[in-house]
């Protein structure tokens, strides 16, 4: 059914048709109103044969996510930010025993300084965490990804990780087209645990591993995501011969027939870049784009038979390995390795920082004349930045950065470059 | 609570015996049709305390719940000592998760069973219970979270704690259960003053009590028919449950493997550890010290407590523990005529 609403509820509706069976959350921005919506459902008997459990903090939410996965139900929760790294001792245990948990992780930054915008941050931060790691382009997208998360993640018996960019897609109103009941039931069977805790057949789950078995059962871990790469794409044409529409998969080209330089992105920015490179085409720019859906597994053959033909690949990322440059990007050059091409980190958009199509017009053109660096920063005030460590040279008490950068711009406002 | 009701015990001395009591009355651990939930050929050491708890305990509950229980585990000695895979002692589902979260893990159990019943027009009362058990590390330190969690939202969850005052797993380090005086691998017995300062820890017991969960017991592993007769009562009763039981450890205790009994015995007898029950926030009622003796006969065949009896022995240190054992008998009324 088409209906204009916000992305967060529209994933609501989405998971509450998958008949999950416990949703535990802890309210974290911008994440919580998935959550509310889900409350609301249960409490008002709308998502029957349902606990939703209010917990005391993520670490919590997903350690009740694992004893009630453990125990057979089909179980969700969500969170974003603070809230996934409060967690991560849970998250890799979650994986490492197997458990189909589904996830929203509403993307956002990772403080000090405090930050409750978006960017890739959080989830990336968990890349090694043994989840499925997908992301939504846009609120239909998250929507469909979910119903195909609970398919994957059981059939599998690992957990799944929807992204969605914080704000930009959880607080969007769009229009989306909410599947029915019977749409989701025929493509979602019920869950038939591989393990479960059952008086009638007693089994031990979690006991210690030594050196004896821990490298096979990793090994297993690593392997059953690659046999994600072969399910995935199955799972999508299911899903389109059920809802009638593409979504999910493994990484998407866009305008890139012919193209010299290719811009590989994840998320709801593409769909600016998409807008920029329609523009430049129209202009005569041999350009195109990659979007990546699924992050782990990494579509590693995929995303090479994507790029290989390409002069030049722009990765446009919203994240940042400190001391390195770009963790999406150190992927696609895995990718890509020993092919002739460049490749160029662009980290952009961090804590919410907007990503003009005017700033991407400007950047795409310079990286089509190989005239920027290797690691480079979208829109980084770097008269700013000179300015506080000339501070930091003259004064040793040069005090919180943050405090001084922020003195400096003099507002307290969302940055338009 | 008005009288003290003998439970087990025969006139003038400790023996327990079945053959005093009705049939229905007699203990788990004496019927062939025991559970041996916790079976044996599993590593703890010998006279390991929280081995002798966790077999009366997880016992107790499966005759409770006629079998239909499931256990979440927090990292720990018990976790460590009864599974490492392919072995396991645990007769019944078992999971370990993490060392800060069996509470939560348990929630989750329990959800999951409530949903499943309703599903099967069983209605929204399982048939399966959920218990929850840790040391005192993962219960009093790096779960207590998780578990206030629990009780605050009264989860269909019995928590069992197996105190022995430390870290024993990771070579007898400080917890906030650790008693004052009492030398640990993080509080050594050096300095001015030996020993784990007085002052510091927390009695997660009280704290159970104030969050004003359906029941709350202590006991330990010296009255094992009290300790059955506590975890099958728990299991009559819906809700948050905390049952917080002594478990001597001769390693990090110090103490010869045959005296576990015997030491969880004075420590009760001596008023450092009051055993008592309480239900919805009011305390019901506590075992009484039947022969008050003083600490010094608990402390003396602990070497964790030996730097107080050396050549100049550290009377001032011994009375300060005197006291707070004396303040336990007042609060808890543990003698006839105390304050309940």
């Amino acid at each position: 059914m088409l209906k204009q609403c916000e992305g967060s509820h529209a994933v609501a509706e989405a998971v509450a048709l998958c008949r999950p069976e416990v949703i535990c959350a802890y309210p974290i921005s911008p994440q919580t109103h998935i959550v509310e919506g889900l409350g609301e459902m249960v409490k008002g008997g709308e998502l029957k044969d349902c606990e939703f459990i209010n917990v005391e903090s993520e670490f919590a939410a997903m350690s009740v996510a694992i004893g009630s996965s453990a125990a057979g139900a089909r179980t969700y929760t969500a969170t974003a930010s603070q809230g996934l790294l409060f967690m991560a001792e849970a998250v890799y245990n979650a994986s490492g025993l197997g458990l189909p948990i589904v996830m929203t992780v509403a993307n956002r930054a990772i403080g000090a300084p405090i930050n409750i915008w978006n960017d890739h941050t959080d989830a990336l931060s968990q890349r090694d965490a043994g989840w499925l790691q997908i992301f939504a382009e846009n609120n239909q997208e998250a929507v469909d990804l979910h119903i195909q998360a609970f398919r994957l993640a059981e059939e599998l018996s690992l957990p799944v990780m929807v992204c969605m960019d914080g704000f930009i897609l959880t607080h969007a109103y769009e229009r989306v087209d909410i599947p029915s009941q019977e749409q989701v039931d025929a493509y979602l069977p019920p869950y038939e645990p591989r393990q479960v805790l059952d008086p009638q057949a007693p089994v031990s789950i979690g006991a210690m591993v030594g050196p004896e078995a821990f490298m096979e059962v990793r090994y297993l871990a690593h392997a059953k995501q690659m046999q994600a790469l072969e399910r995935i794409p199955e799972y999508a044409a299911e899903f389109k011969a059920v809802f009638g529409r593409d979504s999910g998969g493994l990484c998407h080209t866009y305008q890139a027939e012919g193209a010299d330089t290719l811009i590989v992105a994840m998320g709801s920015v593409l769909g600016t870049i998409k807008d920029v490179v329609d523009e430049m085409r129209e202009a005569g720019h041999k350009i195109g784009v990659l979007g990546i859906t699924l992050f782990r597994p990494f579509p590693i053959k995929q995303v090479r038979d994507a790029l290989h033909r390409a002069k030049r690949v722009v990765v446009l990322e919203k994240s940042l390995a400190v001391g390195l440059g770009g963790i999406v990007s150190t992927n696609v050059r895995m990718a890509l390795s020993a092919l002739p091409i460049d490749v160029y980190t662009v980290v952009a958009g961090l804590g919410g920082r907007a990503i003009t199509k005017r700033s991407l017009h400007a950047l795409f053109r310079k990286a089509e004349k190989d005239d920027i660096d290797a690691v480079s920063f979208l829109d980084l005030n770097h008269a700013l930045v000179d300015k506080h460590l000339a501070r930091e040279k003259a004064h040793r008490r040069s005090g919180p950065v943050a405090e001084a950068l922020l003195r400096e711009v003099g507002t307290v406002a969302a940055k338009i470059a | 609570m008005s009288h003290q009701p003998v439970k087990f015990y025969q006139t003038g001395t400790f023996t327990v015996g079945n053959r005093l009591l009705a049939p229905e009355e007699r203990s788990v651990q004496a019927s062939a049709k025991r559970f041996n939930s916790i079976n044996s050929g599993h590593r703890a050491c010998q006279g390991c305390g929280e081995a002798l708890g966790a077999r009366y305990a997880i016992d107790a509950a499966m005759e409770a719940s006629h079998g239909q229980l499931v256990c979440a585990n927090a990292t720990g000695c018990l976790e460590v000592f009864s599974t490492p895979y392919p072995e396991t002692s645990w007769q019944l589902p078992w999971i370990h998760s993490l060392f800060g979260n069996a509470a939560a893990v348990a929630t989750g159990i329990a959800a999951a069973m409530k949903v499943k019943s309703i599903k099967a027009g069983k209605g929204p009362v399982p048939a399966t219970r959920v218990v929850a058990q840790g040391g005192d590390g993962g219960t009093t330190d790096i779960g207590f979270g998780c578990l206030s969690g629990m009780f605050e939202r009264n989860d269909d969850v019995l928590y069992i704690c197996y105190d022995n005052g430390g870290y024993m797993n990771t070579g007898v380090q400080r917890s906030s259960a650790t008693p004052p005086a009492a030398r640990t691998a993080t509080t050594m017995a050096v300095g001015p003053e030996p020993g784990n300062v007085f002052g510091q820890g927390k009695f997660v017991p009280a704290i159970a009590v104030a969050h004003e969960i359906p029941y709350v017991a202590t006991a330990t592993v010296a009255d094992l028919r009290d300790l059955e007769a506590k975890v099958k009562k728990a299991m009559t009763i819906r809700g948050a449950r905390y049952i917080h039981i002594l478990v001597p450890c001769p390693l990090g205790w110090g103490a010869a493997s045959h005296e576990t009994i015997k030491l969880a015995r004075l420590a009760k007898e001596t008023g450092v550890f009051p055993v008592f029950e309480a239900e919805h926030g009011e305390i019901t009622g506590s075992l009484k010290i039947r022969r008050k003796l003083p600490v010094e006969e608990y402390l003396r065949p602990q070497k964790r407590y030996a730097h107080l009896f050396g050549k100049q022995p550290r009377v001032e240190v011994i009375a300060r523990l005197q006291a707070l054992a004396d303040r336990n008998v007042k609060k808890y009324g543990l003698l006839d005529g105390g304050t309940l």
